[in-house]
């Protein structure tokens, strides 16, 4: 091994020790609680090994609580429907961010980096805060309500908040920079000699966008998609905030099996499961993009 | 060499300031809404002590925290049916009673209705109690119920025919299954302590027949709803409907606001003064236990927070207004149809908690 290769793996130890510590040892933990049983004890959960002074003697674990999801249909509703809220949610914030991408993209360097700066500047205060402003824009006396009574053109307040609309609203109010960002690197890059051949060879500026455009932006599009479906799935404050009652979401079945029902061991293995609905699409489709590059 | 060096000394010194009398720093985690302005403040005067003072609107929140282990808080306020079974998980240390000469203000009668989940008292002391009844707005019910609407009974919210009429000024209700299960299932004229959950199944039933008009599930939001007009029907705590009715007065807004213990009979809870096992300033927090048991603290608390205290020469420093109020001090004959909550064992808990998430998402 030469030296250089040696620099190359001390390189990489922080990055590898920062997965390990946050991302490896936190799984192995919750999966081991997801194999353990629930006890009154401190912590709520009973050990699955058990120990001959210093060594693992036997093996106690079971996968009792992830057969308990089958035998309740809430557990699939709840996985399926915030699918549904993540994937229409990341497709809203596809929507509403591509054209600010592309204006952006498009706009003079000195434009660029202050509407850049405008897409960054809610990242400065906290999501809760803007959860809440929400709150106050959406409540029967809050702002929108007060304003349309106030013009005669409602007179009962309309309810938007607890409804699908506030909800999506959220989605797109917290995680909308996370979409634009990708997509402005993507659309950044796109040559401007590309389109203009485009049209020179006689295609319409739709059809220049459908066939040219929106292609080369396709990296910028999954990754965008990416970072705003994956966190959604696992929301929990907005949908707690802004949403109904009768709306199942995981974070939300998660939280009542953690704090209601005091069942860790049940509550880890809908956290595992939840990972798996997350990872293997993620790794899918991270090897089809690998092909193509 | 060097490094050894430091390191022994740092060892020394840590050595020697454990054995140091401890920070004057307290750690507390209370319920929201739930003291009065001026207490910390009063404290940290008369003690020197820095008091750390964060608030949760759940039982559960803190359940969860304490099984978790090193909160990191040095007194924290549990309902006494959750306390029974956290201390029997080994979340709570013994009180000095040496260190608590007040001790002697509390009603003996409420102390020896906490000790059937605290036997003799040995982990906690009573810091307030209260109902869990109904709050309404009087102006719009009777709007909308007419004179005779049954604002003393739970039928002004369990009624389905009640609840359609005010559901477009909004009803809602704690998000507090433990208590909302029962309070159903006394109406319906079953045991509210019953753990049978064909019991749990029949209130959950009720809860569904209403639910379309229930505005929305919330422990700590109505106090401001109430106060403002946004809601004008809710199942809450005693004190926090208080809570309500005094900012609505402060506002001037033309909202009145009641509060009645149903004449079915209600639930009683008791919130406890405890140190768990981990806490750092026990010393503290032990005095901050006596300070609050003292007669004109507590009344302060009661005057400002509207919930029950268990201080008998603190009664003589209440508001006569809250006093007189038979929602907060209830008479002999109300109080005899209280009921205080079993502890449910883990089966129990998780037979409720699944019934009212089939009340709340109707799946």
């Amino acid at each position: 091994m030469g030296f250089g290769s040696i620099k190359r793996y001390l390189v990489i130890i922080p990055p590898l020790m920062w997965l390990g510590l946050f991302f490896l040892i936190p799984f192995f933990v919750v999966l081991q609680v997801s194999l353990s049983d629930p006890a009154l004890t401190r912590p709520p959960y009973t050990a699955i090994f058990t120990w001959d002074s210093w060594f693992p003697s036997g093996y106690i674990g079971d996968f009792e609580n992830y057969a308990f999801l089958w035998s309740d249909s809430l557990y699939w509703r709840s996985y399926a429907n915030s699918l549904k809220i993540a994937a229409v949610g990341s497709f809203i914030c596809l929507l509403i961010g591509y054209p600010i991408a592309y204006v952006i993209a498009r706009a003079n360097s000195r434009t660029r980096n202050t509407l850049l700066l405008l897409v960054i500047l809610p990242f400065w205060t906290s999501s809760l805060l803007r959860v809440y402003a929400l709150i106050g824009m959406y409540s029967p006396n809050g702002f929108i309500n007060s304003s349309l009574s106030f013009f005669g053109i409602i007179d009962t307040p309309l309810q938007l908040m607890q409804t699908d609309f506030a909800v999506y609203s959220g989605i797109v109010i917290t995680y909308l920079p996370l979409m634009i960002l990708p997509l402005y690197s993507a659309l950044e890059k796109l040559n401007d000699d590309l389109i203009e051949a485009s049209s020179d060879l006689g295609a319409y500026p739709l059809a220049t966008f459908w066939r040219v455009t929106l292609p080369l932006s396709i990296s910028g599009i999954i990754a965008g998609s990416l970072l705003v479906f994956i966190p959604s799935v696992g929301e929990f404050v907005i949908p707690a905030l802004l949403g109904g009652p009768d709306q199942l979401m995981i974070g939300k079945t998660l939280w009542t099996e953690f704090f209601n029902n005091r069942d860790w061991p049940v509550a880890s293995s809908v956290a595992m499961i939840m990972l798996a609905f997350l990872v293997i699409p993620m790794m899918f489709l991270r090897n089809t993009q690998g092909l193509k590059e | 060499m060097k490094l050894k060096t430091i390191l022994m000394a740092t060892a020394a010194f840590a050595v020697a300031s454990a054995a140091h009398a401890e920070d004057k720093v307290l750690n507390i985690y209370n319920w929201s809404d739930y003291i009065a302005e001026d207490t910390i403040a009063k404290f940290e005067k008369e003690t020197g002590i820095k008091v750390t003072y964060d608030v949760f609107d759940s039982n559960e929140v803190l359940e969860a925290k304490l099984l978790a282990g090193s909160s990191g808080y040095d007194l924290v306020v549990p309902s006494a049916s959750f306390m029974a079974r956290q201390i029997q998980a080994g979340v709570f240390q013994k009180l000095d009673k040496s260190k608590l000469p007040n001790l002697k203000n509390l009603d003996a009668g409420v102390m020896g209705n906490v000790a059937t989940y605290d036997p003799d008292n040995e982990h906690a002391v009573v810091y307030l109690w209260g109902t869990t009844g109904v709050g309404y707005n009087e102006g719009k019910v009777k709007e909308r119920l007419g004179d005779d609407a049954p604002t003393d009974s739970w039928a002004l919210v369990f009624d389905e025919g009640n609840a359609a009429k005010l559901a477009d000024c909004g009803i809602s209700v704690l998000d507090a299954p433990t208590e909302m299960i029962p309070a159903a299932m006394k109406y319906l004229g079953i045991d509210p302590r019953s753990t049978d959950p064909a019991d749990f199944k029949k209130a959950a039933e009720l809860f569904s027949s209403i639910k379309p008009h229930i505005r929305y599930f919330h422990s700590s939001q109505y106090i401001n709803d109430l106060a403002n007009g946004d809601i004008c029907v809710t199942v809450g705590w005693s004190g926090d409907i208080f809570q309500a009715r005094d900012r609505a007065d402060e506002a001037d807004n033309g909202v009145a606001i009641s509060y009645t213990i149903p004449k079915e009979g209600a639930l009683s809870w008791f919130d406890m003064l405890a140190i768990p096992t981990d806490a750092k300033h026990t010393e503290n927090a032990h005095k901050f236990i006596d300070f609050v048991m003292s007669a004109q603290i507590t009344a302060d608390i009661t005057n400002y927070v509207w919930f029950s205290s268990a201080n008998t020469p603190a009664l003589k420093l209440i508001d006569q207004e809250i006093l007189d109020d038979p929602g907060i001090f209830p008479s002999d004959e109300v109080k005899a149809k209280l009921w205080v909550a079993p502890v449910y064992d883990a089966r129990t808990d998780r037979a409720i908690n699944r019934e009212w998430t089939t009340v709340k998402t109707g799946q």
